[in-house]
């Protein structure tokens, strides 16, 4: 459905968009300073909870609310990840450890 | 308009929560402060903005699909915090040196890793 906007409701998300612009870039900012690899995946996660909420601002900001289904879908497809990449970490963990004390099988 | 202000009052206060996440996330000293802030604030601001969104439509559909994405945010945040959370243990990650609680120290093998990443000896509570 598509509706007008206000002026109002236009700043207001703009100044939205605005913080939520420059709180994905201080995540981003973790993701590529972090220690350890689990601190980039936080990270990440992070980012892409952020982006739900841009993308459900920008619905009011475009009058369109077609982008929360979009926001929908990008958490489902953000979740897949974050699970996929968490058993990444898991595993990986394991080959390093039999890896590293080659005499404990 | 009433709407209009509601909606305009708690799209500015989850978008604070949201920027205070991302400062968590890069001031914590720790992995799992870090997955602290993110998971919980992170998710409080995400939710308050579509709740926003919500009541600035003021319309079925979109008030189910923004019920819709609460509730996927709700369940799906601590199961993915919760797995980020174990593998990172098991990796053995640097914990924060005032940490002086840590019931699962000496409970699990945290052979993995890097090799300056390790996890410190496990302390006992005092």
């Amino acid at each position: 459905m598509i509706m007008e906007t206000s002026a109002f409701i236009e700043l207001t998300s703009r100044f939205t968009m605005a913080v939520l612009i420059l709180s994905i870039v201080l995540a981003f900012g973790r993701m590529v300073l972090g220690p350890s690899s689990a601190d980039r995946v936080v990270a990440l996660d992070l980012i892409s909870v952020l982006i739900v909420a841009f993308l459900a601002v920008f619905s009011v900001h475009e009058g369109n609310t077609s982008f929360l289904d979009v926001a929908i879908a990008y958490a489902l497809v953000a979740y897949l990840g974050t699970v996929a990449l968490a058993r990444y970490l898991f595993r990986s963990k394991r080959n390093a450890g039999s890896k590293q004390s080659p005499e404990n099988p | 308009m009433m709407n209009e202000v509601i909606a305009a009052i708690l799209m500015v206060i989850g978008s604070l929560f949201c920027l205070v996440s991302a400062v968590g996330m890069l001031r914590l000293p720790d992995t799992l402060m870090r997955m602290h802030a993110a998971t919980k604030a992170g998710t409080l601001g995400t939710g308050l903005i579509v709740v926003a969104v919500a009541i600035f439509t003021n319309e079925l559909g979109t008030t189910l699909k923004a019920i819709a994405v609460i509730v996927f945010l709700l369940l799906t945040a601590p199961v993915a915090a919760h797995l980020i959370g174990r593998a990172a243990y098991h990796r053995g990650i640097h914990l924060f040196e005032k940490t002086w609680i840590d019931e699962l120290g000496g409970t699990i093998e945290t052979t993995g890793g890097d090799p300056d990443n390790r996890q410190s000896a496990p302390k006992k509570p005092r």
